[in-house]
Parts: structure tokens; sequence; C-alpha cells
């Protein structure tokens, strides 16, 4: 019975999972381009960002037609609703893949002041977030979203390392002053996509249970 | 009492309303108008043998319920059409049953008017209290019946004026006077929103009105002898969206004025009118709660496979 709903329900979630790695693979190349000073890499990133923008667009469409069309309730419409906001989240994290991309290219050719030791573990954690957020979406499984939403303290604590270190290097030389600007701009990016992914955390969670941050949103 | 209801051994097939102009008006157990009825079939309504228990406390404790049902089981023949259903219906609030065809819900709603005492064979046993009393006890089935009105799937005005239908049930109740009825009639209209469309053709044929219409008129007809609850079975499925929509607007206006049970098959319908659902599956009620717990997170799996369409 509803196998076309069926069909459709499916094609929804492969579409975020497919979207889910564009994503992950986006911030990855982006990291990967900002140490390596590849400004090809880099560039590669800012254009494949349309990419994932359409995939938003696509993945909206299917939802609001499943809305319009099947009138989806109970897990269904969790699931495409869960899916409705998730997409906003993935889109801005693509952006802010985009966004260091763009800081790759101006940096290049610049010696890096720092040692990257806690850039490079803002950057393992968060972008463990995200994989683990989507993981938990596929997998439908909350505790996976819940670790997911705890390990934002780990973020944020990498943050402030990361501050420290760039004030001390504009302490030590103000010359440093400009590029300490730039990887605090990067910093800044990762702590947000840590952020985003435990909003697509918590609309897992309300996928599965109906709480959204301990409300009753249904 | 939990033999409370042991049917009676005549077999009758129409329940009457009263009598108009020389004839006689009633309804059969399919909510179908039949007139001028062979009198002998007409059922008696008579009261079955049987004594409430409860005590005023225990009634206090419910009050806030209009129907408590409890342990109840009917049996058409050998057959089993609700099993040990218990639920207590809020008062003042719309409360909708759904589930596939077959499932009880429509004899359950025929359970609580007696309706089913129309129905040959039809053996109810367990406790159904309006307000604390005992239904299936020592009550008068008319008053019951006037107290707990129906509205049923197809619109069924009697072939009477628009104005001697909404002043049946009244003149039936007693109220003789030209001035009560004229205020009843109004009332009535007015309540279910279809005043202004028939206050200058009050005189002509109910039969006469677009089904949408005649079914506003019905409910109309149920609202003039005062129910404290209103049953309807599928009210809007013989009915065009515009139709349906105004009889639902109808119903959230009566909700709080009037307890209201309905019937239907339109699970969206039930998810905007109802505040409370109970689901039904082969006699038993599977799940009752919240409409929009129902519709976001129901509990048991049957539900989900039923209200997302998975059913079968």
């Amino acid at each position: 019975m509803r196998s076309r709903y069926d069909e459709q329900l499916s094609k929804l979630n492969e579409d975020l999972i497919e979207m889910g790695a564009m994503i992950e693979d986006a911030i990855n190349k982006a990291l990967k381009a900002l140490e390596e000073q590849d400004v090809d890499a880099a560039k590669q990133v800012m254009e494949n960002d349309s990419v994932i923008d359409e995939q938003e667009r696509e993945i909206e469409s299917q939802c609001l037609k499943l809305i319009l069309i099947e009138q989806p309730v109970a897990s269904d419409l969790r699931q495409v609703s869960a899916a409705l906001k998730m997409i906003t989240d993935m889109e801005r994290v693509g952006d802010h893949a985009a966004d260091i991309s763009e800081l790759c290219v101006y940096l290049k050719g610049s010696e890096p002041i720092t040692n990257w030791t806690h850039m490079r573990d803002m950057a393992a954690t968060a972008t463990g977030m995200l994989t683990g957020a989507i993981d938990a979406y596929v997998k439908r499984d909350q505790t996976l979203a819940e670790s997911v939403i705890t390990r934002d303290d780990v973020v944020d604590d990498l943050f402030d390392e990361v501050k420290r270190d760039l004030l001390r290097l504009i302490r030590e030389d103000a010359s440093n002053g400009e590029q300490a600007i730039d990887l605090l701009q990067i910093a800044k990016y990762l702590e947000r996509i840590g952020d985003h992914a435990v909003n697509i955390a918590e609309w897992v969670i309300f996928s599965i249970t109906g709480m959204h941050k301990d409300t009753q949103v249904l | 009492m939990k033999e409370a209801a042991q049917r009676g051994n005549e077999k009758m097939e129409v329940m009457t309303f009263g009598s108009a102009n020389g004839k006689e008006y009633g309804l059969n157990d399919t909510g179908r108008p039949v007139v001028n009825f062979d009198i002998k079939t007409r059922r008696t309504l008579r009261a079955p043998d049987g004594d409430d228990t409860k005590t005023g406390n225990e009634n206090a404790a419910k009050a806030k319920h209009c129907f408590d049902i409890g342990n109840l089981d009917l049996f058409y023949g050998d057959f089993q059409a609700l099993k040990n259903v218990n639920m207590g219906i809020e008062q003042g609030e719309v409360t909708a049953f759904i589930g596939p065809s077959g499932c009880g819900k429509s004899t359950l709603i025929k359970t609580l008017n007696r309706m089913n005492d129309l129905v040959e064979g039809c053996r109810v046993t367990g406790d159904v209290e309006l307000f604390g009393e005992n239904i299936y006890g020592a009550i008068d089935v008319n008053l019951l019946r006037k107290r707990v009105g129906m509205v049923f799937q197809k619109p069924n005005p009697f072939p009477l004026s628009v104005y001697d239908n909404i002043a049946f049930g009244p003149r039936t109740h007693g109220v003789r006077s030209r001035y009560e009825l004229d205020k009843i009639v109004e009332t009535s209209l007015r309540d279910t929103a279809i005043w202004d469309e028939v206050k200058d053709r009050l005189k002509k044929p109910a039969l006469d009105l677009s089904g949408g219409q005649q079914q506003r008129l019905c409910i109309a007809r149920a609202l003039a002898v005062s129910p404290e609850v209103i049953l309807l079975d599928e009210p809007t499925s013989a009915l065009d969206p515009v139709s349906t929509g105004k009889i639902e607007e109808l119903l959230l206006t009566l909700r709080g004025k009037y307890s209201i049970i309905i019937v239907t098959h339109n699970m969206q319908q039930a998810a905007r009118i109802s505040d409370k659902t109970a689901f039904f599956l082969l006699g038993e009620a599977i799940e009752y709660n919240d409409t929009e717990t129902m519709f976001a997170m129901p509990k048991d799996k049957r539900t989900e496979d039923y209200i997302t369409g998975r059913f079968g």
C-alpha cells in the first residue's frame, strides 16, 4: 500500500544522505586546501557550493510536494518536517566550507603563523559532529544524535584555545594581526559548523521522538 | 452492571419519532427516514429492567465525562462487534472515532443512544453511563435519544417543511406554543448557520434543499431538542468539500456547548476538528488519546500503520 508514497519518502532520505555526503566532502576539502595552501582545491569547493544549494532546493521542493499531496502524519510527518529544517543547517555548513576556502585563497603565500594544533582538533571535532549527526539521521540513532550535542562543548573550548593562541601571536608581533584575524574567522566558521551539527542532531531526535530541545513540538 | 443490556424479544425495525399530519415518522437503524410504517413493527421504546448501582460520589468523580464506557462487549448474533471497550468521553469536546470499515466505530456510536436496539439479534454487555447514569438500566429511551442526538451519513430530513422538521422533536416532547416553537426553530437554524439560507423558505419542503443544507438541517433538528451529546456518523461523507467545510466549521462552533462524537473515514477531518481521537480495529479500541498526539506520535504500531495509510 502507498508504494509511490514510500518511494518518495525513501528518495527524500537518499537525497538528504547525499547532501550530507556533499557537505562533509566540502568541509574536508576546504580544510585540506587551507593546510596545504592548495588554491585550486579551495576554488573547487567554492564552485561546488552552488551544487549544494541546488540540492537544498531540490529537497525542499520534495518536502513541500509531499506535504501538499500526501498530507503525511505521525512518523512520516516528523521525517518530512525534520528534513525541511535540517537542510537549512546543512546548506549553511556548505556556505562555511566555501567561506573557509575563500580565506584560504586570500592567505595563499603568507607564512603560517600558527602551529595549527588546536585549529586541526577543532576541525576534526566539528566535522566529526557533522558526520555523527548525518549518521544518526540515516540510522535513526537517538543516542548518537545526543552524543553530537554534548560534543559541542569540546568545539567551544577549542575555539577559546585558538583565540588565546592568536592573541598571543598578535602580542608577540603586531604584524601577525592581519593573518590572525583571518584565522580567527576560520575558527569561528568551524565553531558555527559545530552549532549547525547540533541543530541537525536536534531535528534527528525530533524525527524519532517528536520532542525538539525538550519541547513537545507535535 | 455487566448484563444490563440483554435485548428484549420484540422484532422491531423503526425508531419512532412521533406523528404529524396523521402520519407516523421514524428512522430505521441506518438512519433512513420512514413514514407511515406498519405500526406493528414499531419498536416500543420501553426500557429493559435494570438498576443503577452507582453512588453519587462515584458519579461526581466522572463528571467531566459525558460518557463512561466500561467492559463493553457487543454481539450481533454470534459475531462479536465490540470487544471490551473502555473509555471516558470528555464533556464539551469533539471526540473522533476512526478505523477501517467494520472496526466497530459506528456500532459503538449507535450503542451510545441505543440505536442498536433496532438491530435484530444485537446483545450488549458492560456499562455505558451518560453522566453517571447507566443507559442500559432503568431509563426512558426516548428521553435518552433526546439527550443524545444523532446525525447520519446521508442527510435524512423528513418529507416535511423545513420548519416542521425542526419543530418535530420539540412537539413530540410536548412543546405546543407557537411562539416557543418559532424561537426553537430560529435558534436551531441560526446555531447551525443555515438560518440566512432558509429563513424565507421555512414552509418549503426540506427535501428541496441541497445535500449540504439538508445535513445542516439535520444537525439543527438534533439541536432543537436541546441534547447534551451529538453523535455524528460520517456526517460529511456524502457532501462536497464546501459543504464539508461548513459542517466542520459548525461543529467547532458547537464544541463546548455540546459534547460531540463523530465517526469519520476522513483522517484529516478528525485531525482538524477533534480534541480526542480513538482508533478502532476489529472491534477493539486500540488507542485513544489527544488528537494531536494521535497524529504526531501514535503509541501503537497499528494506529501508525492505519493513519499513515500502510494498514493492510
